[in-house]
């Protein structure tokens, strides 16, 4: 059983996440150890591996990255170094916002500069969402290369986004 | 073949009586025991109509320890054998001990073991022990107020405490002699507790500031079930840090020497305390210190200038509140109310600085210093079985990060902060060396990247690795987190499938053999005996096995069993019921296994078949939609 099929969900990238998190609750509902306090430790030992499993899926299938490779793996396709795949350009662009990052702090008001560059990264990372959904939704050789190479760019995007966060934490503590 | 029950789906065949349970705040300052009687959860007093106890223990040369009032009365005349904020150790090391504001009074004795042990007159004591004495006292308490002994208590931790911090309370319970049912986060608790089951629905903040740490929880409420999105916080912030801050500016004030001694720190921190709590109704605070020259000094603090020295410490929770919102992926305009927590969310630019920050007014209409051990007394009655029907359910996180150590000392982490527990992860490792038959492993918890600045959870050694030439072998090393959020961990050679064995040797904790030693020590002072209670547990853990199963055996017996499994498990009861009549706790034991052995099957089915009903449902659900 594929974590779609035991969330009920069609194996599809988009995902009606509203439902996914009602069927979480529903399982974890049946199967959490909680609910096994007084079985016996057997029980209570299966119990957690399956809402261990349970959590898994969750995970797997509300975080958008982690869903397109779980579906990409599950179409056959090899997900290792997909890094190397992206392209020049991209990988320019990348360049230039960690730049942007490093030269905020000499920024006459660094707190609007950095969430200006957050709102910069975050309409990145959705216009990658939608040609993600686009490839994964053609679901043909090249698409799924394609599909590889959006999937190694939101994990770019989202490891600045990262430390564009933790830098605004920063920033608010001084 | 013995007769089964026959009983209504949803029912249990043994019409069981209620059984005892109780919820445990175990505080840095006050800790707390309630239960629920007649529907209602409540903290239970002691016999003078107190609700706190002060998480203080005083050993004396004869005699029991002193818990509580009684003890706290010896903290300015005899502080080296009087603990205070015990708390504040748990699971902690030596190195850890000291360098958090003023100085530890205790003397410290260098022992073989991890943990680090306090002398008194009495002897020396863990702080798991000096927890455990804590612990008792409440259970005497509750013990006495129900006439019965306690079948199960779920006890309160920080969602920030770390693993070895778990342990440690959990071991301190059960030298306490406690069934611990769970152990549950004190904001999940809260949260619990303000009855937000009931009907409410969203995303709410839990702003926890106790006597020693401080927690931030999102949670989401849908239909009973509490589902954490995300904590943070700061094991090492409260209002003891509060105190502090007061007791400097008294110091500074009238003039009194910083390396002064313990009677006169003391007595400043109940100064510095009384001057704080005034402060939260009145303007003015009237400080009064006696001076160790025999004269007084008199002072004024003011509402302003306290506001002036705790603004800082106040800015230092506002950070984990935003990172807790981001790791939970919420904005601040989506929590619909934040309910306040811990005697120390009494100080009103608490409250002003907290609903600022939020934007909303802070819930505060449960008792702050009873609010945690309530919804602990509520899950606590759930999960001992008083309500089969209860629809409530508490999901929980890792509050920090796990990792492991890899080359030069750099983190690599299985397990990220935040994930919903219970959690297995895994990791494949390989051998750098032919032939290689054991590897080290490093298991620390933290955010950096850098294994120094995380903290040490403990060290594996993985021993029976077939040698074969370098790199060859696949090493797959799965770390597992259960509800209670304590950490276990297996490993097995994937191409050979043999199961490596694994040492562990906690950093801060207490080993096996430590424990059982400390048990045989305090049931001796308990003038207990060890053999009858050793029976006594395997009795009840007999009854309960024995009732789960007739109840599985009535609801899935005969369409998961064929005749010949019925009969083996009906035998293997049979011996277990005949053993639970004896005296023999061994052959109890030895009964309960075999029966745990010829059920696994019958356990594995069930599950799966809980599964298939589970999805059924679902899709009845969807034709009526």
């Amino acid at each position: 059983m594929n974590y779609f099929q035991l969330f009920g969900l069609p194996e599809t990238f988009e995902l009606d996440l509203q439902r996914l998190s009602e069927r979480y609750r529903e399982l974890q509902r049946t199967f959490h150890p909680d609910k096994f306090a007084a079985s016996s430790a057997l029980e209570r030992r299966l119990a957690m591996q399956r809402a261990a499993e349970i959590n898994q899926a969750f995970h797997t299938l509300k975080d958008p990255v982690e869903r397109a490779t779980y579906l990409l793996s599950l179409r056959g396709v090899d997900n290792r170094n997909t890094a190397a795949k992206v392209d020049q350009a991209f990988l320019m662009e990348q360049m230039e916002l960690r730049e942007r990052l490093a030269e905020l702090r000499s920024q006459p008001d660094p707190s609007t500069a950095l969430e200006e560059l957050i709102a910069d990264i975050t309409r990145r990372t959705n216009t990658v969402l939608q040609e993600l959904t686009r490839q994964l939704e053609e679901s043909s050789e090249r698409s799924h290369t394609a599909a590889q190479e959006s999937v190694a760019k939101l994990m770019f995007l989202r490891k600045i986004t990262r430390e564009a966060n933790e830098i605004y934490d920063e920033l608010l503590e001084d | 073949m013995a007769l089964l029950q026959i009983s209504e789906p949803g029912q249990s065949p043994v019409p069981h009586q209620r059984r005892l349970a109780a919820g445990i705040d175990l505080g840095t300052t006050n800790s707390l025991i309630a239960t629920v009687r007649s529907g209602s959860a409540d903290t239970l007093p002691d016999e003078q109509g107190r609700h706190l106890l002060p998480s203080v223990v005083h050993f004396r040369k004869e005699g029991l320890p002193l818990v509580g009032e009684a003890a706290a009365a010896y903290l300015s005349t005899d502080p080296q054998n009087t603990i205070v904020s015990v708390k504040r150790l748990m699971g902690r090391g030596k190195d850890e001990f000291s360098g958090r504001g003023f100085r530890l009074p205790y003397h410290l004795v260098e022992t073989n073991s991890a943990v680090p042990r306090i002398r008194t007159v009495a002897g020396e004591f863990s702080a798991v022990e000096i927890s455990a004495e804590i612990l008792r006292a409440l259970r005497r308490r509750a013990e006495k107020t129900l006439d019965g002994r306690l079948d199960g208590v779920v006890i309160t931790v920080p969602a920030y405490f770390d693993d070895a911090q778990r342990q440690a309370t959990r071991d301190a319970a059960r030298l306490a002699g406690l069934n611990v049912l769970r152990l549950l986060n004190e904001p999940t608790a809260a949260a619990v507790a303000y009855g937000l089951e009931h009907g409410a629905e969203g995303v709410y903040a839990v702003y926890d500031l106790g006597g020693g740490t401080f927690d931030i929880s999102i949670l989401r409420l849908s239909k009973g079930v509490f589902e954490v999105m995300a904590t943070a916080g700061d094991t090492a912030l409260g209002g003891d840090d509060m105190d502090h801050l007061v007791a400097e500016w008294i110091m500074q004030q009238a003039g009194i020497d910083p390396e002064a001694g313990h009677h006169q720190l003391r007595r400043l921190m109940a100064v510095a305390r009384q001057a704080k709590e005034r402060l939260t109704g009145a303007d003015t605070a009237l400080v009064k210190v006696e001076l160790e020259n025999g004269t007084q000094w008199e002072g004024e603090l003011t509402r302003s200038e306290l506001d002036r020295l705790l603004e800082p410490l106040i800015k230092k929770t506002l950070g984990p509140c935003r990172r807790a919102l981001r790791d939970a992926g919420v904005s601040k305009e989506e929590i619909r109310e934040v309910v306040m927590v811990g005697g120390s969310t009494r100080v009103p630019l608490v409250q002003e600085r907290v609903g600022e920050f939020f934007g909303c007014t802070p819930l505060t209409s449960v008792d702050p210093d009873k609010v945690v051990a309530i919804g602990a007394a509520l899950q606590a009655d759930v999960l001992v079985g008083n309500k089969p029907d209860e629809e409530m359910l508490l999901l929980d996180v890792v509050p920090l990060s796990l990792g492991l150590e890899t080359m030069g000392g750099l983190v690599e982490k299985v397990i990220p902060r935040n994930t919903p527990i219970p959690v297995a992860r895994a990791q494949e490792f390989t051998t750098y060396k032919d032939g290689q038959t054991a590897m080290a492993i490093h298991v620390v918890q933290g955010e950096r990247e850098l294994v120094g600045d995380c903290r040490s959870l403990g060290r594996f050694q993985l021993r029976g690795i077939p040698p074969m030439v370098a790199g060859a072998a696949r090493i797959r090393v799965t770390f597992q987190v259960d509800a209670d959020g304590l950490l276990s961990v297996s490993a097995q050679e994937q191409t050979t499938g043999v199961q490596a064995s694994i040492q562990v040797k906690p950093s801060y904790g207490l080993t096996d053999s430590e424990i059982e030693q400390m048990l045989k020590d305090s049931l001796a002072h308990a003038r207990e005996d060890v053999a009858v209670r050793n029976l006594r547990e395997q009795q009840v853990e007999a009854d309960r096995v024995l009732e789960a199963l007739e109840a599985a055996m009535a609801a899935d017996g005969n369409t998961l069993l064929d005749d010949e499994e019925r009969v083996a498990i009906d035998e293997a009861m049979r011996l277990l019921r005949v053993a639970r009549q004896g005296d023999d706790a061994q052959a109890i034991k030895r009964a309960l296994e075999e029966l745990e052995r010829r059920t696994q099957t019958f356990a594995a089915r069930r599950m799966d078949a809980s599964i298939k009903r589970a999805l059924e449902g679902h899709s009845v659900d969807e034709l009526k939609v």
